[in-house]
């Protein structure tokens, strides 16, 4: 089983060698989809293992994988699968320097892998500092300034945001006073949380999440996002709006899980559910005037990932299962979107959001999925985030968070308004039927993927239980 | 090492630390603020060496070993690199005069001390009494990331920043294990390269590196 952990930390870098090797060959876009497709598989084999016989551990103190990590592979896998799959530039459009650009993507899904299977948490810190600087080119591969300026301000308000982290880390390391040669794992962490040092363990958590809250988008350290999202191309934006934040979200929640347990849940209830209300302050403000739609789809990131931090404020079986589900609801369609978003700029030439009219009837196999997709990230039933949000806001309001779920739900309804209006302001309308509908093997992703997130809801309950287990490795209920 | 000794190196190195990092903010010319970001790189890897080897850490003067050769040598001369290619020495003009700037500074290394005093406590370890010095370097640090124009600068507030941290995180706990320090040494040194690149695509595209120019996008 151990075997099974390094799968997807060393596939991705024998991709990416190949990568490297074929610089111009237009075939080895294939390749980070192969490893997308076995970092499901190594996913759901790893939540059978760990349901069947308790978390797996390749090297003690560096690399463990219990249930929440081996969800959090499946999520990053599904979500991959779809964004490199359906994003695959055409050939037409693909660059000189296709090789390098595939085996940045290949590098960039090992980052995820090793932050998510990572136990130690210096090793955890270095991994999510990695998924900056894999990422770094890919924001920057687009044309002209505008790309340069969102990869510089990505690429410098990341780096910062994670130094801050890192402060965090080392802070957590000296309140647990260990000086064991392998510094501090999770497992030892949770196990020891009771003879942490308070005092330092509640500073250490503070800026931990500061900092990692930069890398998810939370506002108000959001800013670089918008630009970062809308000016990368279609399967960097959806693999980084669709996971990467995620990714950054999980690491909130385990220092979220170590600092509950050794000084009580209000610090970091107060902390993300601040940070939560603001992000869809944010979104609720800025989607009303939005011109551009990848920036859009860029602030609706915001919101969702708002929402996340503010079920992991309320806590508890019910909201953080939800939590945990809604990440793979919202990866789904969020990178489904950002495929849709590059194929109809492809069409049209434009990121304005006036430029694009009639969409249903001038290319319905763009404008459909985009209006179901909007449909999905609004939260309409039966999309998974209709339930995943119900779920969180009835829990906040049985947890007594009755002022905060009413400012949550108004914000909600703002952000509902203002996408809906743009979306369909696009979608709608009358206008020339163009040719150019893809391939089959193109549209496939795009519905699989719109599937899945509509019949998910209903279909949960065969995932009640890893979804539990998973809630369970936090630590349980508070 | 006797106890004396110890309480000297220790405020040594990190006096080492706070003056380059306000010589930093008082001076304009960029060659030398690059150096001085050298001198304090061996002033981090003088401290990490005091701390480790008191603490009777046995890979003690390997870290101080990569320190040295990450913060000292490499890292300055990836900076000077970049400032060369793009042919810039000084600072640009700034928005703030020199004044304001170094009483910025000098509040902010008061806040720092103010602030570090809880973590401090009454702990008589001569290495904990000096963390303040570590948080006035991360603001430090930010403080010219904040009053800058010029990418290269930014550069040199990012390490200053970067600096303090690593200080905070010896003088706290002694260092992290070996594997962790050198992956985060190596993941500095990549993001000061690729923002290295930046800085040279952005001299190339618009003929300056004036961070307050990238504005074009915006909602």
């Amino acid at each position: 089983m151990a075997a099974l952990i390094l799968l997807p930390l060393t596939l991705p870098l024998l991709m990416a060698g190949i990568g490297f090797l074929f610089p111009k060959a237009y075939w080895t876009l294939a390749l980070p989809i192969i490893s997308a497709a076995a970092l499901l598989a190594v996913g759901v084999g790893l939540i059978i293992a760990v349901q069947a016989s308790g978390p797996v551990v390749a090297v003690p103190g560096w690399l463990r994988v219990d249930a929440l990590s081996a969800w959090m592979l499946a999520v990053v896998g599904a979500v991959a699968v779809v964004a490199l799959w359906g994003g695959a530039p055409v050939r037409s459009k693909s660059k000189a320097s296709v090789g390098s650009f595939t085996a940045l993507l290949n590098l960039f899904l090992g980052a995820m892998s090793l932050a998510l299977v990572a136990d130690n948490v210096g090793l955890m810190w270095v991994a999510i500092e990695l998924t900056t600087i894999t990422t770094a080119f890919l924001v920057a591969s687009g044309e002209g300034r505008n790309s340069l300026e969102a990869a510089w301000k990505y690429v410098v308000l990341g780096a910062v945001g994670v130094a801050i982290a890192f402060l965090g880390v080392a802070l957590l390391s000296a309140a647990s006073g260990s000086h064991s040669e392998t510094g501090v794992s999770w497992t030892s962490l949770m196990a020891h949380a009771a003879t942490l040092d308070p005092a330092m363990t509640k500073l250490a958590g503070a800026l931990a999440v500061l900092g990692f809250a930069t890398k998810a988008g939370l506002a108000p350290m959001h800013s670089w996002l918008p630009d970062a999202h809308s000016q990368a191309p279609a399967p960097v934006s959806g693999l980084m709006s669709g996971v990467l934040l995620s990714v950054a979200f999980y690491a909130i929640l385990r220092i979220q899980a170590v600092t509950d347990a050794a000084v009580g849940p209000e610090l970091m209830r107060t902390l993300l559910m601040t940070a939560g209300l603001l992000s869809l302050a944010v979104t609720a403000g800025l989607v009303l005037t939005q011109s551009d739609y990848k920036r859009l789809l860029a602030y609706s990131s915001i919101e969702h990932m708002g929402l996340l931090a503010i079920g992991a404020a309320i806590g508890g079986e019910l909201a953080m299962a939800a939590v945990l589900l809604h990440i793979l609801g919202h990866g789904l369609i969020k990178s489904t979107m950002f495929v849709l978003a590059g194929r109809i700029s492809d069409a049209s030439g434009t990121h304005r959001i006036d430029g694009v009219q009639g969409l249903l009837r001038v290319r319905p196999d763009l404008g459909a999925p985009f209006l179901l997709g909007t449909a999905g990230l609004l939260g309409f039933p039966p999309f998974v985030t209709f339930f995943t949000e119900v779920a969180i806001i009835v829990a906040g309001f049985t947890r007594g968070l009755g002022w905060q779920m009413a400012l949550a739900c108004v914000l909600l309804l703002v952000v509902f308004a203002g996408i809906a209006r743009q979306v369909l302001a696009m979608t709608l309308g009358a206008g020339v039927r163009q040719q150019g509908r893809p391939v089959w093997w193109r549209r496939l992703p795009i519905g699989l993927a719109l599937l899945t997130s509509a019949v998910l809801g209903f279909a949960a309950w065969p995932l009640a239980g890893t979804l539990l287990a998973a809630v369970g490795a936090l630590g349980g209920v508070r | 090492m006797s106890q004396e000794v110890f309480q000297q190196l220790v405020a040594t190195t990190t006096g080492v630390l706070l003056l380059t990092a306000i010589l930093q903010v008082w001076g304009r010319s960029l060659v030398r603020s690059i150096g001085l970001l050298a001198v304090q790189g061996a002033a981090l890897a003088g401290l990490a060496f005091t701390v480790g080897f008191h603490a009777g850490e046995p890979q003690a003067s390997l870290v101080a070993l990569i320190v040295l050769v990450m913060k000292s040598v490499v890292l300055p001369a990836a900076l000077l690199r970049s400032a060369r290619l793009t042919g810039e020495t000084r600072e640009r003009p700034a928005a703030l005069n020199p004044a304001v700037e170094l009483i910025g500074a000098a509040g902010l290394t008061l806040i720092a001390y103010i602030v570090g005093t809880p973590l401090v406590g009454d702990n008589p370890d001569p290495a904990r009494q000096a963390l303040p010095v570590g948080i006035s370097l991360v603001l430090l640090g930010f403080w010219l990331l904040l009053i800058r124009r010029s990418a290269i600068t930014q550069l040199i507030g990012f390490l200053v920043l970067d600096n303090g941290i690593a200080t905070v995180s010896f003088l706290a706990s002694s260092g992290l294990p070996l594997t962790v320090e050198l992956g985060a040494s190596l993941d500095v040194l990549l993001v000061v390269l690729i923002l290295g690149v930046f800085v040279v695509r952005m001299q190339r595209q618009q003929g300056h590196s004036d961070i307050t120019e990238l504005k074009e996008l915006h909602d």
